[in-house]
């Protein structure tokens, strides 16, 4: 548990080379250096083609002769791509903290207390993550049409506010909370719901926020069940409103990348403000998982 | 009250997990087992919609059987999985090796082969879509007509499509594999590799005889999450193909696609039903199929 902590966070310090020198550093740091441009280069063109004017949009060069905004302008003039977006931060935002709250409850339910029936419950809910999202998608339309779900933030949000994944996470998490803390606290009087609030919690911080990530990461980019559950623009997420918006536009890639880009661009700042922490992050859940 | 206060330690604490588990409960119950089993029982019957439900026994599965477009479909699932998994670890095994080895930039150029793994897929697969187009629109062909090359048809040829979609899938996903591999690669402990190099064994040897073994926890981590994922691919086949979604002719219709179209374009609740069902089979069986092999293995 402690070893993947820490080959996650050794991941934040360049390994120091020992032993000879070797003769392929040069080439390697060359090949590396080149794959890794050939990796952004899509997302380079994409914001390069969103800041051209039609007549050098097809050109092959990345810096535009002459930079324009008049995309972003027009594609955001109509206010739709303002509303997408909303809806998909609030939809994440929403999704993220419930998602965090219910999988750490539960994933310490199942690790610090004792009860008959705790295995099957563990087992129950760490076998739902061998059924498909996209076998549950039909019942779930099915579901939101009797309950007049449909074409709401609660029904494109439902099924995401826990998560399997999350409480098997968190419950490895809660494996390194020493019991003693706990007794501690429960010697000090605190109630068992104040005790996984304010002792348990703060010591697992790390494996919360990488759970956030991916949650946050997974509602943001989700596509086929908004795609379902949604009728009205209105209602619509980034994604399900880009594939409309690109459907329309059909021939006039400048303004298709805009929107585009403007899907990419908060995730990217984002990333860039965040990277050791996203990076150790998804290290850490992807090896617990 | 009084009752609660009465309950020894061990008691009260069964109080309280419950109370924690009581609203989860509910959801799984309802949101996860509940309609597993709907589908299942939805694909013994037949559904428009609006009519009632009727019973159709194993119809459903026999009409799938018999579903020329369900093979294409079928075989189509399969190609992006068979291409696409070993394609995308093999090439992030080797970037993470020798990204691990260096130092220069290590941070940055971790980062740009991160970056596309935080993208949005709808937004990539018009991005690629714009690349894949013909000239003089297309990226890609103005590139190789600059060179003088012939034009190569990406998306309209039913040989082609499907490599083409399946590229940008790769693209996005190798991200997350490199650094998984590389936190595997940072798990193993220095010492066998200077020991290692005290014996003077060749780098081929300790490739074989030390890095892969111990890595292979995160190998199969890596083979059935990059499978499930492959074999659930529609986003980038939706986007890139909605003028004529899973065309030209099929070529590129994965089972996921073909399950939206059955449900959500000819409402035939019980047929896609089935093929959910089918779906989660065959998740089911590769996955196990892939730990028992990789697990054997001495």
């Amino acid at each position: 548990m402690s070893e993947v902590k820490a080959s996650a966070n050794s991941l934040m310090q360049a390994r120091v080379a020992k032993g000879p020198r070797d003769p392929w550093a040069v080439l390697r740091w060359t090949l590396l250096a080149m794959g890794a441009i050939v990796m952004v280069m899509p997302i380079i063109y994409m914001l390069s083609a969103s800041i051209k004017y039609p007549f050098e949009m097809y050109d092959l060069n990345i810096i535009p002769k002459e930079p324009t905004f008049e995309n972003y302008t027009y594609v955001l003039s109509d206010g739709r791509f303002l509303r997408w977006f909303g809806n998909s931060f609030l939809i994440a935002t929403l999704t993220t903290i419930s998602a965090v709250f219910f999988d750490a409850l539960v994933g310490y339910a199942l690790c610090k207390f004792q009860f008959r029936g705790r295995t099957f419950v563990f087992i129950a809910i760490l076998s739902t993550l061998m059924i498909p999202t996209e076998m549950l998608v039909i019942p779930w339309y099915l579901m939101s049409k009797t309950f007049g779900w449909l074409d709401s933030y609660w029904g494109i949000m439902f099924p995401g506010v826990m998560t399997a994944f999350g409480t098997f996470l968190m419950k490895q998490f809660f494996e390194t909370v020493p019991d003693d803390f706990l007794e501690a606290a429960r010697i000090d009087g605190l109630n068992e719901f104040q005790i996984w609030w304010s002792v348990a919690l703060p010591l697992v911080t790390p494996a919360l926020s990488a759970l956030a990530i991916f949650v946050f990461l997974g509602n943001w980019t989700a596509f086929l069940w908004p795609l379902i559950v949604t009728n009205s623009q209105d209602l619509y997420t980034l994604p399900v409103g880009l594939t409309t918006f690109s459907v329309e536009q059909a021939v006039e890639w400048e303004l298709i990348m805009t929107g585009a880009a403007l899907a990419t661009i908060p995730t990217l700042i984002v990333f860039l403000l965040f990277q050791r922490y996203i990076i150790r992050g998804v290290a850490m859940a992807g090896l617990k998982g | 009250m009084a009752v609660y206060r009465n309950l020894s330690i061990r008691q009260k604490q069964v109080v309280w997990a419950w109370g924690f588990l009581a609203l989860p409960i509910v959801f799984y119950c309802v949101i996860r087992f509940y309609p597993t089993l709907n589908a299942i029982i939805l694909s013994f019957q037949s559904w428009n919609l609006l009519g009632p439900r009727e019973w159709v026994g194993f119809d459903n599965y026999v009409k799938l059987w018999h579903d020329p477009v369900f093979w294409k479909a079928f075989r189509n699932t399969f190609v992006y999985l068979i291409l696409g998994t070993p394609i995308s670890l093999v090439l992030s095994f080797l970037i993470a090796y020798q990204l691990d080895k260096t130092r220069l930039l290590h941070g940055t150029l971790r980062a740009l082969y991160f970056l596309p793994f935080l993208t949005s897929t709808v937004a990539m697969a018009w991005v690629w879509r714009w690349f894949y187009q013909p000239v003089p629109i297309g990226l890609f062909n103005n590139f190789l007509a600059s060179m003088g090359f012939a034009q190569v048809d990406f998306l309209n040829s039913t040989t082609n499509a499907l490599p083409s979609i399946l590229l940008p899938a790769i693209w996005a996903g190798l991200g997350f594999q490199i650094i998984i591999f590389m936190a595997g690669l940072r798990a193993i402990p220095t010492s066998y590799y200077e020991a290692a190099r005290i014996d003077g064994v060749s780098s081929w040897t300790i490739m074989s005889e030390i890095t892969l073994p111990l890595l292979k926890p995160t190998i199969v981590f890596l083979v059935v999450f990059s499978s499930i994922g492959f074999l659930r691919i529609f986003d980038q086949v939706f986007n890139m193909t909605t003028n004529n979604p899973g065309g030209p002719l099929d070529s590129t219709k994965p089972l996921v696609l073909m399950i939206y179209q059955t449900a959500f374009s000819s409402f035939d609740m019980g047929y896609a039903a089935a093929q959910t069902v089918v779906l989660f089979g065959i998740l089911l069986v590769v996955s196990l199929v892939q730990l028992r092999v990789l697990k054997e293995k001495p």
